[in-house]
């Protein structure tokens, strides 16, 4: 079953962050990203650009309205994402429980993907 | 010969047999079939037909040596033929492995200490990946096979609510492949606090059943007991003790807590003679212990409160200097308007009830209680004993007003009574 880990952080907090220890959390990611690999459970992921560069397209009266920014205004906005492949909730829980940015405040939706497209 | 004592019994015998076992056993049987099957509604709709094969083959052949292997084997190969039968029409491959999947599990039928597939169940209803309210609702409702009104009623809510949370939440634990696991030892601990949370919630709803004239209902009791045992022997943990002591201690009071005429038995009154020897040595000795871990919380010290009275050969024997100690040490850990409400009827013993009187009505103008029976019950006592008969009425009709179990509602129109014909004071 695969499961998709939505990495959400506070951007502003982020870049409050000292760069040190900003540094420090990336390379943990990579080191996370690499065992993750290695254990057979990785499926996809990225990092995604900062909210600044989303664009948001809705349809109103059968016409595309393009705005700037997010879907959403929220508190955590959605950094990066990690589609895993596990047995059971507690497998991807444990998984999502090593993203090295919890720790630093952030916060990781887990989602059952109900069905994929393969490449 | 019979080769069973209820062996080749007429219809209507069988019919009380398998009432009984679908009374004692249904919801174990259902466990059972949840893990063989992987899903909660099939396993539900499987153990219907296990006991509906039940009164139809056991008037006939007798009822089997073991009939709880026969139920779950039976409603695992109705299952299995009601997958089949689909997969006929459907013709998905996937029915076919649903099939070998199952057929390929190994039947235990003695769920041997970690692999009870009750507690299993339990820390599936109770996983954090479930809202806190469906957890509890779910565990009611497939562990102890509450109805649904029952569970609604115990939460206040409208049974279309409650019905729904437990919809969704098995659609949870279906969708998002909550696993049907015991936690690994450890992810125990972070795991546990909801489950003891449910297991005393279970226990409450059997010793004080929330509404209505049947105020104990003891298979639930002892099915929290047993409950709290197993977990204990699974993981020794200072917290899962002090509940299994404080459900024990509050267990051995059972007998004297109501009258033959089913009415409510305060503490005060009870016949100390009637109490549980056993069951308070082994609650008081499960107190020291998990006071003894340094590690302890709420259970714990509530169980400790219960052992003090346990332990006092008489009422006026109670230490109530020491209970109240015990609440302040409770209030520091988790505050809660109950609580305080406890130890303000605690402090009337120590201090008197004028000093009570003006704790609970500074509870009561915060307003968290103020819909709460026993809280204006015990503003009443306070009233009653201070000679305020006028004060004690008022707050004794309010108390009766917002009862919803019977015996509690006579017993408050009892002390009303009292208080009205002039025996006021004490």
């Amino acid at each position: 079953m695969q499961y998709l880990l939505l990495c959400c952080f506070n951007e502003e907090r982020w870049h409050k962050i000292p760069e040190a220890e900003r540094e420090r959390i990336m390379r943990e990611y990579g080191a996370f990203q690499a065992s993750l690999a290695a254990s057979g459970r990785y499926v996809a992921g990225a990092k995604l650009g900062s909210t600044q560069s989303a664009t948001t397209l809705r349809e109103h009266a059968g016409k595309p309205v393009i705005t700037d920014g997010p879907f959403a205004e929220t508190k955590e906005q959605l950094g990066g994402y990690h589609l895993i492949d596990c047995k059971d909730l507690d497998e991807a829980l444990a998984i999502a429980r090593r993203i090295p940015t919890l720790a630093a405040g952030g916060a990781v939706e887990v989602r059952p993907v109900e069905f994929g497209h393969p490449a | 010969m019979r080769d069973s004592t209820e062996a080749v019994a007429p219809a209507v015998e069988i019919g009380v047999v398998v009432d009984r076992i679908y009374r004692n056993e249904s919801r174990r049987i259902f466990a059972t079939l949840i893990r063989l099957l992987g899903d909660f509604d099939v396993a539900e709709e499987a153990l219907h037909e296990a006991f509906r094969a039940a009164l139809e083959h056991w008037p006939r052949d007798g009822v089997p040596a073991n009939p709880r292997a026969w139920l779950v084997s039976t409603g695992r190969f109705k299952a299995i033929d009601g997958i089949r039968r689909r997969s006929r029409f459907d013709s998905l491959e996937d029915r076919v492995d649903e099939v070998e999947a199952i057929v390929d599990e190994s039947i235990d039928f003695d769920g041997e200490g970690i692999a009870d597939d009750r507690l299993r169940l339990i820390f599936t209803c109770c996983h954090p990946a479930l809202a806190a309210d469906a957890q509890v609702a779910l565990t009611l409702r497939e562990v102890c096979g509450l109805t649904t009104e029952a569970i609604a009623q115990a939460f206040l809510a409208a049974p279309p609510t409650l019905a729904q949370r437990i919809v969704r939440a098995k659609a949870k634990i279906r969708d998002a492949r909550i696993p049907y696991e015991v936690p690994e030892p450890n992810e125990l601990p972070a795991r546990l606090d909801s489950v003891l949370r449910v297991i005393y919630l279970v226990f409450n709803e059997g010793y004080s059943a929330s509404s209505g004239s049947d105020l104990l209902r003891v298979d639930l009791s002892s099915e929290a007991i047993r409950l709290g045992r197993l977990l204990v022997a699974l993981l020794p943990d200072p917290e899962a003790t002090g509940l299994l002591a404080l459900m024990l201690l509050q267990e051995s009071r059972r007998a004297a807590r109501v009258s033959p005429q089913g009415e409510i038995v305060l503490l005060d009154d009870q016949d100390r003679t009637q109490w549980d020897g056993a069951l308070i040595g082994e609650g008081t000795a499960l107190v020291q212990h998990a006071l003894a871990s340094r590690r302890f919380g709420p259970y714990t010290l509530q169980a400790a409160i219960a052992a003090v009275h346990a332990n006092a050969k008489r009422s006026v024997d109670t230490d109530w200097s020491e209970i109240v100690g015990i609440y302040d040490v409770l209030l520091r850990i988790e505050a809660s308007p109950i609580v305080e409400l406890n130890r303000a009827v605690a402090v009337a013993m120590r201090d008197g009830p004028r000093a009570a009187l003006a704790l609970i009505d500074a509870i009561l103008a915060r307003g968290e209680l103020r819909d709460y029976h026993l809280a204006h019950a015990a503003r009443a006592d306070m009233h009653r004993r201070l000679g305020d008969a006028a004060q004690a009425r008022a707050a004794y009709d309010r108390a009766i007003a917002l009862a919803r179990q019977e015996p509690e509602r006579r017993f408050l129109e009892r002390r009303r009574a009292q208080v009205a014909s002039g025996d006021a004071a004490d």
